[in-house]
């Protein structure tokens, strides 16, 4: 039988159900009698889960049996575990909801870990539900034991072992809160399976009893006036959103920032869209590989307002040199951020959609004081750097297909309703310059772990997560063998995602290096996998293999139909195997540990940034 | 870098003591010294923690320390304006003719003898680090075969409690 016939009631029905909610469903239900295992799949249905992306095994096998019974809950079965933690990710990204995986002990454990340490950098919600060897089994390494709360601590939000069945609504109930609330992020719930196979009684929790965790959300008043103030007198002020612009929904607030500031705006690699590419006021993306006006204006900005980003050093290049000049506004939603990399002059501890409401009418009482101040001087500068250092790249000198067209082309002809997941190197980085970005959400990579491989899987939960919208995962080779077995996964759970293989035959970014700082020694990055090669494997043999279409583009006259095909393929997952130039290399770039100020717009051309003075 | 006393209030919960010790080896903080133990409250434990940091890498240390769900609350207790205390144990060589000497040493640090043998005495002595180091440094010649020093604890001086509002809130959501 296919999964998908479990599928959830739509949104709408689901709301209806709440509409007619009567008093007798607001009496706390009667404590019921079952087994932990019963419990936890009656706990996820509590905490609102639809979708569980997962494996059995055998520790968590008496969970499996009551899942096939739920109604409400759908299981995709994927192929590797790594592939459930990713799927969550996308399916978090897509559908404002926790991502849930599933996993079994040891081996199954282990092989979240990558997923959970790459949703723990990039804040996403998702719980992972591992089972574990029976209680009496702990620490006597017995067989697939694994110590799984041990070794996902420094990559979780936080985790629970749970040994005895009476906890698991409570605890269950405590990981969805926790993954969901203040600064996001996984949360793994270890059950051992002699807790799953004992006798308990279901109650889910009202009151959850966390006395060690009060996320501040709402931002203290007089460092919000003084952001405001510092913004209206500031002459240079740039707006640096990250990626907790995202999390927090605050694009409609942004939005009014930024017109109300009149300020330039960069939006990092994690907040791609949550102002639109083609807002007149958005620079592009900061950072190593970040427009020449993004960079630049940080590097020259006297106010750096900083909302929901954290000051990484794929952004700031070497930190003493990054932007000399500002003052700094710092809004988070985690304390531990301000102050980490760069002091704040005005740290701002807050829920950011909370934090900019409250800005606004504080930003527009100062201009209603004192008149907007005159950025004329600071946009004309800007308009420059725009104008000499845009966006673009050149034709391959082998002549074979440049990449950002490739990439460039799917943006236009997919267009702004689509959802865009990437993999991580440099087709990551010119699916993050090259496609207008225009909606907060429908851009998913891996920023902060940058775990290749993560497209295949991500893309497959961002299409659960929001099944109308058209999803496309730009890959790169490397990144597409790393994770592809979920191609199995799509086929048979009729998830039709569209994959983009950008193929230059190489691990990219790392052969990118190799020519820039290594003279050009390709140590182990050749894949074998491009234009006239032995192409092992075969890509689009390969997506055959997987019940996929397959559609191999050798040259720049077949993109677009390619395109246009694999958009109207809807009942089955696409690869479209771009073979490009393995020359083609990210530009601008910021090369590791230097000065942003030492940007390169191409190879060897740097800004000459004493032009106007 | 200069040494903070920190007072960590954590849910008395398994891993609790692995998820702060695991925190600072993670964030590549120096722990200098580290005592954990109960509180009247049965459900909190209490971390002293003693560090070795400048004023910024303490500030993260704080929050990074708050981040933990299990962590209730975090208090710089300065040196002036708190007791602190480490206790030792000190095994040193006494026989019949240096012993009075080395009584005489533990009388004026106020230590007291807890096991006597035929050639040895062992020590306990509680105070501050410095007057523990000053007690060594007294016994020192008389020949120190073992040492044995608890982590530092410390708690504020004057009528008020660190647990009293953090305890509240354990208690209302217990």
């Amino acid at each position: 039988m296919v999964q998908g016939s479990q599928q959830a009631p739509p949104a709408g029905e689901r709301h209806k159900a709440a509409a007619t909610v009567t008093p007798a469903d607001l009496r706390p239900a009667p404590p019921q009698p079952m087994t932990g295992a019963e419990a936890i799949v009656r706990s996820l249905e509590h905490a609102g889960v639809d979708t569980v992306f997962g494996i059995p095994g055998g520790a968590i096998l008496p969970t499996y049996d009551p899942l096939m019974d739920s109604t409400k809950l759908r299981h995709i079965l994927v192929r590797h575990e790594q592939g459930s933690g990713h799927a969550a990710e996308g399916y978090a990204y897509t559908s404002g909801k926790v991502g849930v995986c599933m996993a079994t002990s040891g081996p199954g454990a282990t092989n979240l870990v990558t997923a959970l340490a790459d949703a723990n950098m990039d804040s996403v919600p998702v719980v992972a539900i591992t089972g574990q060897v029976a209680a009496p089994l702990i620490g006597t390494d017995a067989f697939q034991e694994a110590d799984i709360v041990g070794i996902t601590l420094p990559v979780t939000k936080h985790n629970f072992l749970v040994t005895d069945a009476d906890d698991i609504p409570r605890t269950i109930a405590q990981a969805f809160h926790i993954a969901s609330t203040g600064r996001p992020g996984p949360v793994l719930v270890d059950v051992a399976k002699s807790a799953m196979q004992a006798q308990t009684t279901f109650t889910w929790p009202t009151e959850l009893d966390l006395p060690g965790y009060h996320p501040v959300t709402k931002p203290h008043a007089k460092q919000v006036r003084e952001a405001a103030r510092l913004l209206a007198t500031a002459r240079r002020p740039v707006l640096y959103v990250g990626g907790g612009a995202v999390r927090s929904g605050a694009a409609p607030e942004l939005r009014r920032l930024v017109d109300e500031s009149g300020a330039p705006v960069v939006t990092t690699l994690m907040a791609r869209g949550v102002l639109p590419d083609t807002h007149p006021q958005n620079l592009g993306m900061p950072g190593m590989h970040g427009t020449v006006p993004a960079v630049a204006a940080l590097q020259k900005a006297d106010l750096i307002v900083a909302l929901g980003t954290r000051f990484d050093d794929r952004v700031t290049g070497k930190l003493s040199s990054f932007a000399p000049h500002a003052a700094v506004v710092h809004a988070d939603i985690d304390p531990a951020e301000i102050g980490k990399n760069r002091r704040a002059d005005v740290p701002i501890v807050g829920d950011l959609k909370e934090v900019i409401a409250d800005l606004l009418p504080e930003l527009a009482r100062e201009h209603a004081q004192h008149g907007k101040p005159d950025l004329e001087r600071w946009w004309k500068q800007i308009e420059d750097w725009r104008e000499t250092f845009p966006l673009g790249y050149s034709d391959t000198e082998d002549g074979l297909l440049a990449p950002q067209h490739v990439i460039s082309r799917i943006g236009e002809i997919a267009g702004p309703e689509a959802v865009y997941v990437a993999g991580v190197g440099q087709h990551q980085m010119w699916a993050s310059q090259f496609i207008k970005h225009q909606r907060p959400g429908a851009w998913i990579n891996s920023g902060g772990l940058g775990t290749m491989g993560f497209a295949v899987p991500a893309a497959m939960g961002a299409k659960v997560g929001d099944p109308d919208r058209v999803v496309w995962a730009i890959d790169g080779d490397g990144c597409f063998q790393m994770t592809n077995q979920e191609l199995a996964t799509a086929t048979i759970n009729e998830i039709p995602i569209k994959v983009a293989v950008i193929n230059n035959s190489s691990l990219g970014m790392v052969r990118q290096w190799q020519t820039l700082f290594y003279e050009s020694r390709y140590s182990n990055t050749d894949l074998h996998t491009g234009h006239g090669t032995v192409r092992i494997p075969d890509f689009v043999k390969l997506a055959d293999a997987y019940g996929a279409v397959g559609i191999r583009v050798d040259s720049k006259a077949e993109v677009d139909a390619a395109i246009k095909r694999a958009m109207e393929i809807d009942d089955r997952p696409v690869v479209v195997d771009f073979t490009v130039s393995r020359d083609a290399m990210v530009w601008p770039m910021v090369a590791a540990g230097v000065s942003n100020d030492e940007i390169q717009y191409a190879r060897g051309i740097s800004p000459a940034w004493d032009r106007e003075d | 870098m200069s040494r903070h006393t920190l007072s960590v209030l954590v849910e008395n919960k398994p891993g609790v003591l692995t998820r702060v010790a695991g925190l600072f080896a993670r964030r590549a903080f120096n722990i200098h010294s580290l005592a954990v133990g109960p509180t009247e409250h049965p459900d909190v434990s209490r971390i002293t923690v003693v560090v070795d940091v400048d004023e910024l890498p303490l500030e993260q240390v704080t929050k990074q320390l708050n981040k933990l769900i299990n962590v209730i609350k975090i208090v710089e207790l300065e040196s002036e304006a708190s007791v602190q205390r480490e206790l030792l144990l000190v095994k040193v060589r006494a026989d019949v003719s240096t012993r009075a000497h080395v009584l005489e040493v533990v009388q004026l640090f106020r230590a007291h003898v807890v096991d006597v043998v035929q050639d040895a005495v062992t020590v306990e002595a509680t105070g501050s680090p410095a007057k523990l180091e000053a007690l060594l440094a007294a016994l020192e010649p008389f020949g120190v075969r073992e040492i044995v020093q608890s982590g530092i604890v410390a708690i504020g001086r004057g009528s008020r409690s660190i647990t009293d509002r953090a305890f509240e809130r354990v208690v209302r959501s217990a």
